[in-house]
């Protein structure tokens, strides 16, 4: 029976029709012995959905803000065609309550299908989070065309390095925390068949972390490409990291500027980067080995997830719209010891990190500048936005060595008009 | 997940072989176990409230184990994994539990008159303890239990611990809503038990929700003590300083028989079957689930070359004082039984008394210098 799907199973549409199959024809065709259904009816009753409802009064991340006993009650009992759950969508927001000032997300998507299905909870946590989108009323657009971006390349005395992120989803297969051990197998052959394709510059290498020897492991490590099994509880509560490390790799260019994630917290995350001022080559090298890689996926039938309402679909509410983090490392000596530096990076909508990453002070004035926004302007928007922005810090730093003034400037728009 | 698993129906479309885990780096007693075959057996069933057999052994996929010890890396999800899944489950407890089979039983003797002796020597015995698990019939394990039965456990086992009286009068502390006076308190006297952090157990699930339903009950002498919702729906312990094994075995039978009564006023029962004796959630702690031990001075034998057989002759374990994959400090080690399943509770309880009652006799020799060889046992 599960032989004959299987031998499709490289197809897309194959895919596609599994999941839309539903439940109810699955049960039809794979009734599973033992499966005593009085039982389970009897357990309902006897634990209706208020018994299990979570205890969120000390909890502070967006899923807990908004997730009411109603809410609660109306989605419990449904489930997605592959047979994801509500509870097991919020599960890391239940398990991990957050800090009194970060304010975590709580919930992840199990596939594409849960962002419908549990669209009560997930569009007015996505709200909250997207500082106001409302995948109501809003739609989100796309733009990988990076002719369109000016005036980035940046001043080198200032700019160490360009790096723009993102992920993409494989439609028809489950997400991280959801998926089979065969699906997730089923994403890594897809995207390394796609990524052997690639050619040029874009040309590379997969490494698969099972199969890693000790020397490109620590090749790995020193070019600090590799990633490690998650131990951040808000990602294991998930079930992210179920199977580790099977199925999961990394996959880069031969010139070390374009580098892949495979089925680390999403199917695919995609990082292009270069030392050095010039964002302008690496996005668009990022955004021509993005649109390489579509087509060599689409070639054999599969797609990227993506929506209008919520642009490409990522585990994470956070990363929707564009999933795109593009950002620098740039010295900002005075600017930073400035009483207007954090008003000045809000007006411009960017955020700053240390140079380790999200939760990292920073290292003798250097600091990662990046967009603070995901969804509700295009890629092309964002990064000219980040653009501008660093430009601007740049411009303000050469001022104060100058001692000249700086001016807060006035608050970028969120949104598209 | 509870009430039914429909995703695990969604897993059926893709074959066995794409399904399996890569266990080729793993050591543990599932993976020696798990065959394509077997999977292939199993996969598509699912024991009536909804646990599955990839349920079972994701702990054990997600936690390879070390090459020197054998975790058991699979558990169950409810009384009835160790049925629908006993294909996996059989040899896993054969490998575990010394060579018992399918076919074998196991005898229950929570008769606390039927030990013998037991009062150990203070000046080498620091502290006696015996410890147990249990779990209530009608609702699913750590592992797969919902937010709503594992409160409906804690409603029932408070219910039951606060009707106790006399010597095992006592309170019972929320985790959820401890004051930070209670939580020290409880700290000093060791009682407290954290979130789990073993990814051996974080992986099977049995943390989600903490510390929803959670909480500890002790008896106001600090004598007995039961863990709710932890690893197992109930945890029991007994224990007291100095080495009267037999008054903390006898407090450990009597409160657990009194509070096996009131569950059954309340038509509620503990799992328990004769091939398994007590079912809980790790297949290491089926029969009687009990660990009774001692934390003893012996800072001469511990030294002596024949200590290890000395210990597996007489069917103890050694572990330090901080518990399991602990150092012993000092010479004082923890001692206690080694088995689980095919010995009853008196008998194992009898081994660890009398075992370190000649532990206890050779040290002694020990340090007036004579000889043991002559004291050796044999294998019990």
């Amino acid at each position: 029976m599960a032989s004959t799907f299987s031998r499709m199973l490289m197809g897309r549409r194959t895919a596609m029709l599994l999941a839309s199959l539903g439940t109810g024809a699955l049960a039809t065709g794979y009734l599973m012995s033992d499966v005593n259904h009085a039982a389970v009816i009897d357990r309902t009753k006897l634990f209706p959905p208020s018994s299990d409802y979570p205890d969120l009064r000390k909890h502070n991340n967006c899923m807990a803000s908004h997730l009411t006993p109603a809410i609660y009650c109306r989605l419990r009992d449904k489930l997605t065609p592959s047979g994801w759950s509500l509870d097991q969508c919020i599960q890391t927001g239940v398990d991990n309550p957050g800090h009194p000032f970060i304010k975590t997300v709580g919930m992840v998507a199990g596939d594409e299908e849960s962002y419908e299905i549990f669209s009560d909870i997930f569009d007015a946590v996505i709200k909250e989070r997207h500082n106001g989108y409302d995948p109501r009323t809003m739609k989100h657009h796309t733009d990988l065309d990076s002719s369109k971006v000016t005036h980035g390349q940046f001043d080198e005395r200032y700019v160490l390095s360009s790096r723009v992120r993102t992920g993409r989803s494989i439609r028809g297969l489950s997400l991280p925390p959801a998926c089979t051990r065969a699906e997730r197998r089923e994403v890594e052959r897809v995207a390394t068949m796609a990524l052997s394709g690639l050619k040029g510059d874009l040309a590379g290498r997969y490494y698969r972390l099972t199969e890693m020897t000790e020397q490109e492991q620590q090749r790995l490590i020193d070019d600090h490409f590799l990633f490690d099994k998650p131990v951040s509880p808000l990602l294991t509560c998930a079930g992210m990291a179920r199977d580790w490390p099977d199925a999961r790799g990394i996959w880069h260019n031969f010139d070390k500027t374009f580098l892949i994630w495979i089925n680390e917290e999403d199917h695919t995350r995609v990082i292009s980067m270069e030392k050095g001022g010039n964002m302008k080559r690496v996005f668009e090298r990022f955004c021509r080995g993005l649109k390489e890689v579509e087509k060599l996926i689409q070639e054999r039938g599969w797609e990227f997830m993506w929506n209008e309402r919520l642009g490409y679909i990522l585990t994470c509410p956070s990363n929707l719209g564009t999933g795109l983090r593009a950002g620098v490392h740039v010295r900002l000596p005075h600017l930073s010891k400035d009483p207007r530096f954090n008003k000045i990076l809000d007006n411009l909508r960017l955020q700053k990190r240390g140079t380790g990453g999200v939760d990292t002070a920073a290292v003798g004035d250097v600091f990662d500048i990046s967009n603070l926004d995901r969804i509700g302007r295009s890629e092309v928007e964002l990064v000219q936005l980040v653009i501008d922005g660093v430009n601007y810090l740049i411009d303000c730093e050469k001022r104060l060595e100058k001692s000249q003034d700086i001016k807060v400037p006035p608050p970028v728009s969120q949104f598209r008009k | 997940m509870p009430f039914g698993n429909t995703h695990n129906n969604y897993k059926l479309n893709f074959s066995a072989e794409e399904e399996f885990p890569d266990l080729t780096k793993h050591n543990n007693h599932m993976a020696k176990a798990l065959t394509l075959d077997i999977y292939k057996k199993l996969r598509d069933k699912q024991t009536p409230s909804g646990f599955t057999l990839d349920d079972c052994i994701q702990t054990g996929v997600d936690n390879p184990g070390h090459p020197f010890i054998m975790t058991v890396g699979c558990v169950a999800g409810d009384g009835e994994s160790y049925d629908v899944f006993k294909d996996l489950f059989d040899p896993v407890i054969q490998d575990r539990h010394n060579g018992y089979k399918p076919t074998d039983k196991h005898k229950t003797d929570m008769n606390h008159e039927n030990l013998k002796g037991g009062d150990l020597d203070g000046n080498y015995v620091l502290s006696s303890r015996v410890r147990t698990g249990r779990s209530i019939q009608g609702y699913t394990l750590p592992p797969h239990c919902s937010r709503g039965e594992r409160r409906a456990i804690e409603k029932l086992s408070i219910e039951a611990l606060t009707t106790l009286d006399g010597e095992f009068k006592g309170k019972y502390y929320p985790l959820k809503e401890m004051t930070d006076a209670e939580q020290d308190q409880l700290i000093n006297d060791h009682f407290l038990f954290d979130k789990p952090v073993s990814p051996l157990l974080l992986a099977s699930g049995m943390a989600r929700d903490w510390p929803d339903a959670r909480g500890i009950w002790h008896n106001d002498n600090k004598t007995f003590l039961v863990w709710v919702n932890e690893e197992d729906h109930l945890r029991v312990i007994s224990m007291q300083l100095g080495g009267n094994m037999k008054e903390v075995f006898r407090r450990f039978c009597v409160g657990l028989q009194k509070i096996e009564d009131i569950f059954k006023k309340h038509n509620k029962s503990f799992m328990w079957n004769e091939h398994l004796g007590y079912v809980l959630t790790c297949p290491s702690n089926l029969g009687t689930g009990l660990r009774g031990g001692v934390h003893v001075k012996l800072p001469n034998l511990c030294k002596h070359a024949k200590f290890e057989e000395v210990l597996t002759r007489l069917r103890l374990q050694k572990r330090g004082t901080g518990g399991v994959d602990t150092e012993a400090k000092g010479g004082v080690y923890d001692v206690s039984n080694a088995d689980r399943l095919g010995f009853s509770e008196v008998e194992q309880v009898q081994m660890v008394v009398d075992g370190v009652k000649l532990m206890i006799e050779m040290e002694k020799k020990l340090e007036k210098k004579e000889a043991i060889d002559d004291m050796m046992p044999a294998q019990k």
